[in-house]
């Protein structure tokens, strides 16, 4: 059978307006479609308010699918487990008593570091408590930019810019807040940039995203690439917004100028995540601060 | 007389004694299964590479594709709006390219109006491979060669997810036209 578009729209003055119609206001909507889409792309956060009621809305639906993956997961991972039971034994056994080692060094690092500290007379408030712990509920995993959807909003205490951590290293920087969940700018989107160093060096870089679950290290001081593979990259604390020493990425290929690196706290295997103070809020807001303006006026105003 | 074939009076649609269309069901059902499957993509998992086809802009090609004439030229702008806020896009790339993939399916139809199922396919999937890309590019995301190499897993599933997800719409679309019984 033809298809009933594809036939005539009969004789009648009134059908064929109908159809002529419809095609103006297709047209006139993908016109809108276009105005809008300039807009955002000019000012991103002009519809932030119709979206976050929008994500506060399927809330409570996210929350209860992320509790379903969280359980799968868990049991694959049970299953998985008793697979290989064996050969992992023999293997933890040994890591075991390496991991016992480094340890006991460690403890005296700790103390030797703590000494030095009282030495210098640097205060360090320990409790560095999080602002909130709430489920990653979800993501846009169908749109090339990489965001997550948070179960915490304005009610839990969360803010712009504060920092998004699992317990195995950073996910990610708050976005954009509504009343009970917010959205997150995960380290492998495109426009993600965090500064970095090396874990047990001096060496500073920047980690960018690459959209593809990636990040590129781009080294600051450009020589010779002193990378391996396998290092391990933490936050730096340059910027403010991140406490430094945090895990973020570990070295999977060396390239030219840096690494290509895997991110340690993939946001599909973590669960809770902790949302935790910008660590240092005037250097952030002095960085925002335009170069005529001096900083100490900017925090009258 | 013999007694009566007791599905005599049934069509595919169930019994037509004392039962009728419910316009509701008939004009709801595809609308409603657009504006779940567009929020759907942020329930399964929460990757870091882009993966899950778009599955809002699939219903829609292939409600259009499997039931011509059920939604008007200018529903990709109210759809297109909605999946915009749960997508992730800037907003108004959803309106945009949703509006002009249903424009370009008229035009398609126009000049090939006898089609089987695999040029179906085909169209779908061109589609939204074209969509896909397009709203990469649209995104505000920095454009590289990596990002584009993440997208070719999606398009690959689409083009699998085509054929499942237009037998679902063909349920459904059995299920739109379900007899109802009428009161009174």
């Amino acid at each position: 059978m033809a298809p009933p578009s594809s036939r005539r729209s009969s004789y009648s003055r009134r059908a064929q307006y109908g159809v002529f119609t419809g095609y103006v206001i297709a047209g006139v909507g993908a016109l809108i479609g276009a105005i809008l889409l300039a807009l955002s792309l000019w000012r991103p956060a002009s519809f932030n308010g119709p979206r976050t009621v929008a994500q506060d809305a399927v809330a409570p639906a996210a929350e209860a699918s992320a509790e379903v993956r969280a359980e799968s997961l868990n049991l694959i991972e049970a299953i998985r487990g008793y697979l290989r039971a064996g050969s992992q034994n023999a293997e933890l056994k040994e890591e075991v008593e390496l991991a016992r080692i480094r340890l006991a060094e460690a403890e005296a690092i700790r103390r030797e570091n703590a000494r030095l500290k009282a030495l210098l007379g640097l205060e360090e408030d320990e409790e560095a408590r999080p602002v909130t712990v709430a489920r990653l509920i979800g993501s846009t995993s169908a749109s090339a930019r990489r965001f997550a959807y948070l179960g915490a909003g304005r009610i839990h205490g969360v803010r712009v810019g504060m920092p998004v951590r699992s317990p195995r290293g950073i996910v990610g920087r708050v976005l954009e807040v509504g009343r009970r969940s917010s959205r997150v700018l995960l380290l492998t989107d495109s426009q993600s940039v965090l500064p970095v160093r090396l874990a047990d060096g001096n060496v500073v870089a920047y980690a960018e995203g690459r959209g593809d679950s990636m990040l590129r290290i781009r080294l600051i001081n450009l020589g010779i690439n002193p990378l391996k593979k396998g290092d391990v990259f933490v936050t730096s604390g340059a910027g403010g917004y991140y406490r430094p020493g945090i895990a973020v990425a570990i070295v999977a290929e060396k390239t030219e100028d840096g690494a290509l690196a895997r991110i340690i706290s993939d946001p599909a295997a973590t669960d809770y995540v902790a949302v935790e103070q910008v660590w240092q809020p005037e250097a952030v807001r002095a960085a925002a601060t335009p170069v005529e303006q001096s900083v100490s006026e900017a925090n009258e105003n | 007389m013999e007694r009566a074939d007791p599905r005599s009076r049934r069509d595919a649609y169930g019994s037509r004694i004392n039962r009728a269309h419910s316009p509701l069901l008939a004009y709801a059902v595809p609308w409603a299964t657009i504006l779940f499957a567009s929020v759907l993509p942020m329930f399964p998992i929460a990757s870091a590479a882009p993966i899950v086809p778009p599955i809002g802009l699939m219903t829609l090609v292939a409600w259009r594709l499997v039931r011509p004439g059920l939604l008007p030229v200018w529903a990709g702008f109210p759809l297109g709006l909605f999946s915009d806020l749960f997508s992730g896009q800037p907003f108004g790339s959803g309106v945009l390219l949703w509006s002009l993939a249903l424009i370009a399916i008229e035009a398609i139809e126009t000049r090939f109006p006898w089609r089987s199922f695999v040029q179906d396919w085909l169209i779908a999937v061109a589609i939204v491979a074209c969509d896909v890309v397009a709203a990469a590019c649209l995104s505000g995301a920095r454009l590289a060669a990596p990002l584009f190499a993440a997208l070719v897993p999606q398009v690959l599933l689409s083009l699998m997810l085509y054929p499942i997800i237009a037998r679902m719409i063909s349920a459904l679309d059995r299920f739109r036209l379900l007899r109802v019984r009428i009161l009174g």
